[in-house]
């Protein structure tokens, strides 16, 4: 039943042509006329959740992930709640775009200057979660003079942290393909709901220009006084 | 029970099917839960027709923000379709313009003591960063503004979709009256603004949206206004890059003359380029999709001595407002756990609604009279390809042509009769219904309704597939109501007036191409990345060029925007077969699916481009495996204007890039 779309459940039921054309009938007591006003009988149950935390259960999952230094943790809780983050994906045997992407990235993280563990948090989860052990992980940063968190967890959370992220396509055999994952960089302040991409691909002076851009400018400017206040963005 | 008229037997009937249905599809083994959650069934019981639910076609996934998971009103066509107000002007002495200080030519860059020092101004400033020296307008002192407008852009957390009380408030953002008042809120659409040529005008916009964390879930309160068709100044264009912060104003100038006017047609431009259907909306770089999707859109309409929106006089058109009447449709999600709007930023592929918007409201009716109008019809993104007809809902197969007289923003040489016309993100029709017309087709009742056809599954472009009229997955945008006979005092399109002669075509002093292609999830133009920072190429100014386009791919579809000035599609090629140009595998082959013309016919000149397309244009849908080649004139100004692909989520991911014009400069990269 879930994977049941409206088209064949149309189909299955006979149902297209019958209620082709028609306006939606009102409920109890309206007159269906032209100008008839909406029944008040059909009722969602609309619940008051705040939009901060439907991103959180729909994008952003606490999966158990383990750091390059073999560290437990959870990928809301402690990686993403409260902060700046910048995450993308890689995986350690990557020869085409991870290296590059990372080299841009290590170079980015010059360009921010120290902000990077301190307020701006690089994460980098491998899409290759069988063979990248924590020490794979640690040789490629090391590798590559990335100080940031590498990340590896159990395939399936990485599957479906990696989809919850909207890194996937709808084709299975250009999903399957992990250099398609691997060049788009995500960029977010998870308590301002404020969520962008950059290219990894990109010149490292435009990445780094977006990243500062993506987490100072909410900051600058006010109305009536009122600014955006900073007390939720959880530093180091 | 439900009462039911007796001169409502055919929708006794209608309902008994509706019944008939339900007691079908739950002998099939669907329970009232799952039909209500599917939204195909209201709680009342009622089976919702297509009307109500479209294009459900994706993947159930129970409660995301997602295709087929929207709440759906209980009715559709049971509210008016709103027709936005116009913005009224303003004289020079309203506190709005001597805000900081009066409109000037270079930007107002004091800094503004009650706003942390910004600048009083956002013009000037390039990513966020003031550029000392920059943007002053071009022109000004030749053609000083007659007009002035203000803008205020805000939040309204009340605006209603529907006027059914089941589905909440939304929270929107939206261009204001100008107004202080707090009573003055954003509106979707945006006021509609409209010009005359040669009336230079001005208008101010102040950034007056609330935090970034007040923003319900999406959108950016960083804002660059784009006045979508017209040719402007790079410093008034309102590009991706020229975004302003909360707290300050941005003043937009516009010299109100046609293309040439500094170069081939000095002093006023050339009479045929003049535009007619413009729109406004936000373009800040890499969230013009979300800040678009919250409301920030709106039509600009500009009139001149032949386009006058009177119908007494120039071309007879139906006269404005009364009969000319500007239609955006969009489609929205709804988020299935709190009825509101939802945005997915975490989609980069391109995103469908499931509840689909004219004029801010779903599925409207419009009251006509039986004689001609005049609609310009925009589609308001951020990812649907329309291909729109008219249908008659109780005998959905009857033919029912009308009129094409504009493409974009332009009119047509001549009207152009087709039963179709297709249309992506950001492009625009004005079409011709003659209600006394369609009557005497749809015989005893009095409703026809624009339906879209055309099948699309997910953000990436549509299917082949149009659907014949009345078919449930297609979805009924806006419903005429064809009341009495009046006077029509407009042209008849059928006795082939003429508007504009379409501006020569002439041998090319370059000719470049840019492929348009994915690299590795990134949207590439010729292998390269979009950046504020990088200007891809210069053009030389008032030179002419061609630009082929090209789509290497056969499972994503691009409507490509060029600002500055316009073009013409002089040949639209299938090059098939070369698919994914850097794994050589054959993704999506979605076969041909160019638009065939709508009726209207292919051109015996320029192969490939529907008749309704021989005209001038700023956004060309690059179809699947096409080359298309445009033909440019850069006249007038100078400066860094984009290029970028208008399904606005490939735009914010980052399907862009700059160019510069400039004069005496040669530039001669074929490929930039």
């Amino acid at each position: 039943m879930a994977k049941m779309t409206r088209r064949k459940l149309l189909a299955a039921a006979g149902a297209t042509t019958a209620v082709a054309g028609t306006t939606a009938l009102a409920g109890t007591g309206n007159v269906f006329g032209q100008e008839a006003t909406p029944a008040s009988k059909h009722r969602y149950n609309f619940k008051d959740i705040s939009p901060r935390e439907l991103i959180h259960r729909r994008h952003l999952p606490n999966v158990d992930l383990i750091t390059q230094e073999g560290k437990k943790v959870r990928f809301y809780d402690d990686l993403v709640k409260d902060r700046r983050v910048v995450i993308q994906f890689m995986f350690a045997r990557c020869e085409e775009v991870c290296p590059v992407i990372t080299h841009h990235l290590a170079e980015v993280q010059k360009m921010l200057n120290g902000r990077v563990g301190r307020d701006i948090f690089f994460y980098s989860i491998t899409l290759s979660p069988e063979e990248d052990t924590p020490k794979d992980l640690q040789a490629f940063a090391k590798m590559h003079g990335a100080g940031w968190t590498f990340l590896t967890g159990k395939p399936d959370d990485i599957l479906r942290l990696r989809k919850s992220l909207g890194f996937f396509y709808n084709n299975p055999k250009e999903d399957a393909n992990r250099n398609n994952h691997s060049g788009m960089i995500l960029v977010g302040t998870e308590p301002l709901m404020r969520w962008a991409m950059c290219q990894g691909g990109a010149d490292p002076e435009w990445i780094a220009t977006v990243i500062r851009t993506e987490a100072d400018s909410p900051f600058i400017g006010s109305v009536g006084g009122v600014t955006q206040a900073d007390p939720t963005v959880r530093k180091k | 029970m439900i009462s039911i008229s007796k001169r409502n037997g055919r929708r006794e009937r209608e309902y008994q099917q509706a019944l008939n249905n339900r007691l079908e599809l739950v002998k099939a083994g669907f329970t009232r839960r799952d039909l209500i959650k599917m939204g195909l069934m209201t709680g009342a019981g009622v089976l919702i027709p297509k009307v109500g639910l479209t294009h459900a076609y994706g993947a159930y996934h129970g409660d995301d923000c997602d295709l087929g998971n929207s709440p759906q009103p209980a009715q559709v066509f049971v509210d008016p379709m709103p027709i936005p107000p116009e913005l009224p002007s303003r004289p020079l002495s309203d506190p709005g313009l001597l805000f900081g200080a009066p409109p000037q030519i270079c930007p107002n860059n004091a800094p503004n003591p009650n706003n942390n020092n910004l600048p009083f101004e956002g013009r000037g400033q390039f990513n966020g960063l003031v550029r000392a020296g920059s943007d002053c307008f071009q022109f000004f002192n030749q053609y000083p503004p007659q007009k002035y407008f203000v803008e205020r852009i805000r939040s309204n957390p009340n605006f209603r979709i529907t006027s059914d009380t089941n589905i909440p408030a939304q929270l929107i953002w939206g261009y204001n009256l100008g107004g202080t008042l707090a009573t003055d809120v954003g509106t979707f659409p945006g006021p509609t603004i409209v010009s005359r040529y040669q009336e230079p005008w001005l208008i101010r916009r102040f950034n007056e949206l609330p935090t970034q964390s007040q923003n319900g879930g999406f959108g950016v309160p960083e804002m660059s206004t784009h006045l979508h068709n017209f040719h402007s100044a790079p410093e008034s264009d309102g590009g991706p890059c020229r975004w302003f912060f909360r707290g300050q104003y941005f003043d937009y100038y516009f010299t109100a003359q046609q293309a040439g006017f500094a170069s081939t047609h000095s002093p006023n431009g050339d009479i045929n380029e003049s535009l007619s259907t413009m729109w406004y909306h936000d373009h800040r770089i890499d969230h013009t999709a979300e800040n678009t999707y919250k409301g920030l859109e709106g039509f600009h309409l500009i009139f001149n001595q032949y386009d006058t929106g009177n119908e007494a006089t120039g071309f007879h058109l139906p006269t404005y407002p009364t009969y000319d009447i500007p239609i955006i449709l969009t489609d929205k999600l709804l988020d299935p756990s709190t009825g509101k709007i939802c945005f997915d930023t975490f989609n980069f592929k391109g995103l469908l609604g499931d509840v689909q918007l004219a004029n801010g409201i779903v599925q409207p009716y419009l009251n006509v009279n039986k004689r001609r109008y005049r609609f310009r019809v925009l589609n308001g993104g951020p990812s649907r390809f329309y291909e729109l007809f008219l249908t008659d809902p109780l005998s959905p197969s009857t033919v029912i042509p009308f009129w094409v007289i504009g493409n974009d923003g332009n009119l047509l040489p001549k009207p152009i009769q087709v039963t179709s016309f297709r249309l992506s993100v950001a492009e625009r029709y004005d079409i011709i219904i003659d209600f006394n017309q369609v009557k005497s087709l749809i015989g005893s009742h009095t409703k026809v309704r624009l339906e879209n056809r055309l099948e699309q599954k997910d953000g990436q472009g549509p299917e082949c597939n149009v659907f014949a009229g009345g078919d449930p997955e297609g979805t009924y945008c806006v419903e005429f109501r064809i009341g009495a006979a009046v006077a029509d005092g407009s042209v008849n399109p059928a006795t082939q007036p003429s508007f504009y002669t379409l501006p020569s075509v002439v041998a090319p002093r370059i000719t470049r191409n840019f492929n348009f292609d994915r690299d590795n999830g990134q949207w590439v133009i010729n292998d390269k990345f979009a950046n504020c920072n990088e200007i891809r190429f210069t053009v030389t100014q008032n030179s002419v060029e061609n630009w082929v386009i090209i789509n290497p791919r056969d499972d994503w579809q691009h409507p490509i925007h060029i600002h500055m000035e316009e073009h013409q599609i002089l040949s639209r090629v299938n090059s098939g077969g070369r698919h994914d140009s850097h794994s050589g595998d054959r993704y999506g082959d979605r076969g041909d699916c160019n638009f065939g013309g709508g009726g209207g016919g292919i051109s015996t000149t320029r192969p490939g481009v529907p008749n309704v397309e021989v005209s001038r244009k700023d956004v060309t849908r690059l179809q699947f495996d096409e080359d298309a080649t445009l033909f440019f004139r850069f006249r007038d100004f100078q400066g860094d204007y984009p290029m970028h692909c208008h399904n606005t989520v490939h735009e914010d991911h980052a399907m862009m890039l700059l160019f510069d014009v400039r004069p005496g400069v040669i530039d001669n990269d074929t490929e930039p």
